[in-house]
């Protein structure tokens, strides 16, 4: 009997992976950056996910944080999984399945200016497109990067490199410590000066369900079209591959279908408390 | 291919313990209704004689009793509280084992041969529910896909409907229509004799039927055959209007319907269980207690776990309310959107497995009424 191997579409069977580098983005938050240590999964596309194993305690999704010779993925840790994840060290083996999903169609934003919003981890799945967009030297480049406090940032010793490199980064807290002397408030509120022009502009945006709802409609208000508004989804994700029926969100299979889709598509999904 | 299949036989009941043996000598683990525990369940039979002859079942919502038949028939009973997809589906399920090494651990995907299951007496409403499975889990190189593919069906048409039936309403029977099985049985039991008449479906199902003996089904025999199905249809104890359901779930979340429904459901999950086309499943990761080994399961799961839509902090779907309508809109609506076709096949196990006895059909059309006032 041949059960389809490691990378195949229908397989359960994580990819053994090794820690090569590890870094603390926050007191919570850690990025892994991991190396195959047999076969390797397909390249993750943007805004795609890996369902990640640590040995004995289980599987968790998380987005892919960067694309190159190693993968690169940031964890937050809020459970057992992505604890055990959190405290791997270099040299430790991790499970990867994966990739899953929707990417965030960063190639179709090429010649617009790529407005990213993000909420505290939101900010993860969408470092690769604003490497992308930085890359490739078209329109505008916005980040508008919000947290609920200042340690709660992340990625904070890259923004000055995405600075430099043409980005125009904004960054608010909704509860400021002592030492913070930047802007406070929801990031929904930078939304409006970031737009120079609403129909030349493709919104990518990523963090808690709320913040995604409230940004993707003033992004709307202020007249960039729903389909140019991409979302980030998040349900109960458990086999990637359409089988376990745990992220369903009304018609979609998030892990299949999603987890990026068009604001069009997921505005009226939104709106239904608990679908 | 109807024009291509051969004609109809017809065997007795002595020809059904005939076809047992052939499956069992082909290596078929021969899988079938047999009364268990005060119900017809299916489990894998050791002989022809352990089929229910005799028994029929009384049906109603949250009811379920055995009742003798006036006549020895092995397959008038209606739906079980279990269905195949409990061996093509299997509710528990190792997925694969992994063990520590001195570079991290080894992963090893169990990859023994899939059992070879010959199904007796699938009813027409489960032969559609295990299409809708393969529709949701038979991509190919899985072990459903290898299960399924292993699998030999003998379907029985449908001559006796339950008090909670409703296939005619989905399209799904009470014929088994000329595809989806290896042979279908037709089951006239009277005064007269026990004889069952036989359609091929396939190669595989004319090999088997050549090895038993049997005869050509006489015309006046297919004519008492098929109109006995047909009667059948005229008997159903339910029926679900179904013209447009899909836009009916898709615009009813806000319906009142919905409270009403939730105040009688206690979440149990029982309709999930006993539908044959419910697939969802949960992974469970566990270690010995040397930590050296570790394994993945996969089990049934059921939307009316609250666990189930959990999501860092608590779960999404947390009310009955949000649950039961995740369940039926699933079922009759969304369905169609992510597989192509309905996920009810008007079996009726819901209506009956559901310890407060809420009834789909009832649900349907309340919020029928409710859109339409």
């Amino acid at each position: 009997m041949s059960i389809t191997g490691s990378t195949g579409a229908t397989s359960m069977r994580p990819a053994c992976y090794v820690v090569a580098g590890r870094k603390e983005e926050t007191y919570d938050t850690v990025t892994l950056m991991l190396r195959p240590a047999a076969a390797p999964i397909e390249t993750p596309r943007p805004g795609q996910f890996t369902m990640l194993y640590a040995f004995g305690v289980g599987e968790i999704p998380v987005s892919v944080s960067g694309i190159g010779q190693d993968l690169v993925q940031t964890i937050r840790a809020v459970g057992a999984v992505s604890r055990a994840l959190c405290a791997a060290a270099p040299g430790d083996m991790i499970g990867v399945r994966g990739p899953f999903g929707t990417d965030w169609g960063v190639d179709g934003a090429a010649g617009r200016d790529v407005l990213v919003v993000a909420g505290g981890i939101g900010l993860a799945p969408l470092r690769p497109v604003l490497l992308a967009a930085l890359a490739r030297r078209g329109g505008r480049v916005v980040l508008l990067a919000g947290a609920r406090s200042p340690a709660d940032l992340v990625f904070t010793r890259e923004l000055e490199t995405w600075r430099s490199r043409g980005a125009d980064v904004r960054v608010t807290v909704d509860h400021a410590d002592v030492g913070w002397d930047g802007r406070v408030g929801l990031v929904t509120g930078l939304i409006k000066d970031a737009i120079a022009d609403p129909g030349r502009t493709t919104a990518f945006v990523c963090g808690p369900e709320i913040m995604m709802r409230l940004s993707a409609q003033a992004l709307a208000d202020y007249g960039v079209p729903a389909w140019d508004i991409r979302v980030s989804l998040e349900r109960n994700m458990r086999c990637g591959v359409a089988l376990c029926g745990h992220c369903q969100l009304g018609p979609l299979l998030v892990c299949r279908d999603g987890p990026c889709v068009s604001y069009a598509e997921a505005a009226p999904l939104l709106a239904i408390k608990e679908l | 291919m109807p024009t291509a299949s051969p004609a109809p036989r017809l065997i007795g009941a002595g020809g059904l313990r005939a076809l047992f043996e052939a499956l069992v000598a082909d290596g078929y683990h021969v899988i079938g209704p047999a009364v268990q525990d005060g119900a017809i369940m299916l489990r894998e039979l050791a002989s022809a004689a352990e089929l229910p002859f005799g028994w029929g079942v009384r049906l109603e919502p949250g009811g379920y009793r055995l009742r003798r038949r006036d006549d020895d028939a092995a397959f008038g009973h209606a739906a079980g509280p279990q269905s195949w997809k409990r061996f093509l589906h299997p509710p528990r399920e190792k997925l694969w084992s992994a063990t520590r090494t001195a570079n991290g651990f080894e992963v090893t995907e169990d990859a023994g041969e899939p059992p070879r299951y010959a199904f007796l007496g699938v009813r027409p409403c489960d032969l559609r529910a295990i299409e809708i499975q393969d529709q949701v889990l038979g991509q190919p190189g899985s072990r459903y896909a290898h299960r399924r593919a292993a699998a030999f069906v003998i379907a029985v048409n449908c001559t006796e409907p339950g008090e909670t039936c409703f296939c005619t309403s989905m399209g799904t029977g009470p014929g088994a229509g000329e595809s989806g099985y290896d042979l279908a049985l037709t089951e006239l039991a009277d005064d007269r004799a026990h004889r069952f008449v036989i359609d091929v479906g396939s190669e595989r199902g004319a090999a088997v039927l050549g090895r038993i003996p049997s005869e050509p089904a006489p015309a006046a025999i297919m004519r008492r055959a098929r109109s006995a199905v047909e009667g059948a249809a005229d008997r159903m104890g339910r029926q679900m209007d179904a013209g447009g359901l899909r836009e009916l779930m898709a615009g009813s979340h806000g319906a009142a319907r919905w409270d009403d429904v939730a105040a009688r459901c206690l979440t149990c999950g029982n309709c999930t269980m006993a539908c044959p086309t419910c697939f969802c499943t949960a992974v469970e990761d566990t270690t010995d207690l040397t930590g050296e080994h570790a394994e993945r399961w996969e089990r049934w799961d059921s939307c009316f776990d609250l666990d189930f839509s959990y999501l860092h902090g608590g779960s999404v779907r947390s009310s009955a309310k949000g649950r039961y309508r995740q369940w039926l809109t699933h079922k009759l609506g969304t369905w169609h959107d992510q597989f192509g076709t309905s996920g009810c096949v008007g079996c009726g196990r819901c209506i009956v497995w559901c310890p407060v006895g809420i009834d789909l059909t009832e649900e349907v059309k309340a919020l029928r009424a409710e859109e339409e006032s």
